[in-house]
């Protein structure tokens, strides 16, 4: 029996030496971990070490931040939306632009947890429980915009049909109600989706937690998991099912958001190719937010060991595939544009290009078309600063392109006594970067209060957790 | 008799009819736990146990040990470890789950309220014309059905999954068990529980200790 068990390693390296030739020999965890080390190294971030002193100053930047967001909010509701830049004819701007660019970023989430799951792509066990908080914090964020833009947000429970003393119900043949159904949603199920992954990893926090109110509320979260096998079989089976209704999930989340637009007659909204080239691009510009906050993470908290550089060369990959069909989907528009022989869509590409906001469209095709290409080369996949760069520009990038098609799309349609132009304002900015601030703070307090990279899936990843199938007779 | 007396009548009925249900309970509860724990004196010399425990390093020896009390016939028992393993769940016996079966019912709940909810509203209830499209204008209700056929069945697979395992349970036998807490780290478990028919504490015990165990021992009731 412990000959067997001796022999594992050694398999394992042979077997992983060929796994790993198309990955540039880079392992998804590096060796040497056993049940217990994993469990250790992951839990004591949060019940152990000492908190970093940069987990306090950064928390507390991003938490200043969220005080911005709240001064925004309370100055809207004191005065209405009127303090926002947006006006007929651009009536639609960065409420709607930073709507579609957070739950866009939430997109990489989903698609990390889910998608990559039933291709059975076990680097995703690192990063999913980091990008499904990512994903849930993201549409947090998305969500408070067009709730606010409502107007009067006090009565968005408008937006669902209950039966009322009005005696009427929302319009099923708009897409915005498509949306606000896509999004709850999505928001509702990607918590779910988080939460059943967390249930193990909060039995594990409960029985490694010593102080009696750690213990507690993790033992409350975990709701007395014990591992038996027998519930370990519900959890699977419920596990990949959700991960199946996922999947068809967030491509529709996007598409209805695509929808929004497409299914309208503006120039510039009014084109098919609008679904898939926002899932992609929401799948772009999550992949650039898993990045940025992941870069940073791993060396900090030192977790080079479970999110290696299979993992970053992977996302980077995703990003470089997805990059390239947002990149045609630019090219398409413009084609579009010119191919239908619509006049009003060849002035709206036309302006786009060289109009008031041609500078704007130009850095988009820099951000997001150009520089990403750098991605081509491994040297550059290899260091973390060029990186976290390119990411920072796709986070621009594809904040600028929902900019593009929102408020360039807008501001000149058919009528030309109704051409406009549009400037955000100072409770625009602040909004927006609010809601940044409220991103990060989320971030830091998940890292800080629970276990950041799935405890139960990663000890799967260790060659000791295969059985050894053998005959009865050997026992 | 006054509306606003009638209403407090009744809702004075209500609050006793739920003390009786309660009460009810809580005697069927007593009468439940005393019953049970005599059926456990009863088959035990010693104080009453839930099972007996043995404790695995290895997902190889916890399962050679699953197959192997099954073969030996015993059926109540369980398997504790940090992490699913589905040769595991195979050993013990444990047959297909009916959970899939809940979720689908709870997705085709989703599909067909999701559309018919959107049908009365649109085309009976409220009749619209909007654009000159038909009352029943299917076609633009999909996405909404398609999103409730997928709200209602993670729903279903998220709550039924919980419902099912019967959690949240707060208290377990297993838990009395010192070693236990490292069920979730790196350890593995095997209990025999007294109410399988053949269990026999000194039998069970010396039959669980050949099975390359770490640790056999008796777990409280």
């Amino acid at each position: 029996m412990s000959s067997v068990t001796q022999e594992h390693p050694h398999e394992t390296v042979a077997r992983q030496a060929t796994a790993d030739h198309l990955n540039g020999g880079y392992p998804v965890i590096e060796p040497g971990h056993s049940f217990a080390s994993v469990t250790d190294k992951i839990s004591s971030i949060v019940l152990t070490r000492r908190t970093p002193l940069g987990w306090f100053i950064g928390f507390a930047m991003a938490f200043a931040v969220v005080q911005l967001l709240m001064l925004s909010i309370a100055w809207l509701l004191l005065n209405g939306i009127g303090v926002w830049g947006n006006n007929v004819p651009v009536g639609w701007a960065f409420d709607i632009i930073n709507f579609v660019w957070w739950i866009g970023i939430g997109h990489a989430g989903t698609l990390i947890s889910a998608i990559l799951l039933l291709f059975r792509q076990d680097w995703r066990t690192s990063i999913n429980r980091f990008a499904e908080a990512m994903t849930l914090f993201a549409v947090a964020c998305a969500g408070i915009f067009p709730a606010l833009h409502t107007g009067r947000p006090w009565l968005d429970y408008w937006l669902f049909p209950y039966p009322n003393t009005m005696g009427l119900w929302p319009n099923f043949r708009s897409p915005l109600i498509w949306d606000v159904f896509a999004v709850s949603t999505y928001g509702t199920v990607s918590a779910l989706f988080w939460f059943v992954g967390l249930i193990p990893d909060l039995a594990t926090m409960r029985d490694r937690a010593r102080h009696w109110f750690t213990r507690t509320a993790f033992g409350l979260g975990a709701m007395g998991w014990r591992g038996s096998a027998r519930h370990w079989h519900r959890y699977e089976t419920a596990y990949l099912i959700l991960a199946g209704l996922s999947t068809p999930l967030v491509l529709s989340v996007h598409t209805i958001v695509s929808f929004d637009f497409a299914v309208s007659i503006v120039p510039g909204w009014h084109a098919t190719i609008f679904p898939p080239y926002f899932v992609a691009g929401a799948i772009y510009a999550g992949f650039a937010m898993v990045l940025t906050l992941l870069i940073p993470i791993r060396r900090f908290y030192g977790l080079k060991d479970f999110i290696t550089m299979r993992h970053i060369h992977n996302c980077a990959k995703v990003m470089l595939a997805t990059g390239l069909i947002v990149f045609y989907g630019y090219v398409m528009e413009a084609f579009f544009a010119w191919y239908s022989s619509n006049r009003y869509e060849r002035a709206m590409m036309y302006d786009r290009i060289t109009g008031d906001y041609w500078f704007l469209y130009w850095l988009l095709i820099l951000c997001n078309g150009i520089v990403p290409q750098l991605l081509w080369s491994k040297r550059v996949r290899e260091n973390m600063f060029v990186l976290f760069g390119i990411c920072m520009f796709i986070n621009v990038g594809m904040w600028l392109e929902r900019f593009m098609i929102i408020v360039q799309s807008l501001h000149k349609d058919y009528l030309v006594s109704s051409w406009g132009n549009y400037s955000p304002r100072f409770w625009d900015f602040g909004m927006f970067f609010g809601t940044i601030g409220l991103f990060v703070a989320l971030i830091f307090l998940f890292i800080r209060v629970l276990p950041m990279i799935s405890i139960f899936e990663m000890r799967t990843l260790l060659p000791e957790a295969k059985v050894k199938e053998e005959q009865p007779s050997q026992v | 008799m006054p509306r606003r007396h009638r209403d407090e009548v009744k809702s004075k009925k209500l609050v006793f009819i739920y003390m009786v249900c309660i009460l009810c309970a809580s005697v069927a509860k007593f009468v439940e736990d005393r019953s049970m724990s005599e059926i456990v004196v009863d088959n035990e010399t010693g104080p009453p146990i839930f099972g007996v425990i043995a404790e695995f390093d290895t997902t190889d020896a916890v399962v050679a040990a699953a197959r192997r009390s099954y073969e030996e016939g015993y059926r109540r028992m369980d398997a504790y470890s940090p992490f699913p393993i589905e040769e595991l769940t195979e050993a013990l016996g444990i047959k297909h789950t009916r959970l899939p079966l809940l979720i689908f019912a709870g997705g085709a709940a989703g599909l067909l309220g999701g559309f018919f909810m959107q049908y009365y509203m649109t085309a009976l209830d409220y009749q619209h014309n909007i654009g000159g499209r038909p009352l029943n204008s299917w076609p633009a209700f999909i996405p909404v059905t398609f999103e409730t056929t997928i709200l209602l069945a993670s729903i279903t697979a998220v709550f039924g999954m919980i419902m099912l395992n019967g959690l949240p349970q707060p208290y377990h036998p297993v838990f009395n068990v010192p070693r236990f807490e490292l069920a979730s780290r790196d350890r593995f478990f095997l209990v025999i529980e007294a109410d399988d028919p053949k269990f026999d504490r000194d039998r069970t015990t010396s039959f669980l200790q050949t099975l390359n165990a770490r640790e056999v021992s008796d777990v409280e009731a």
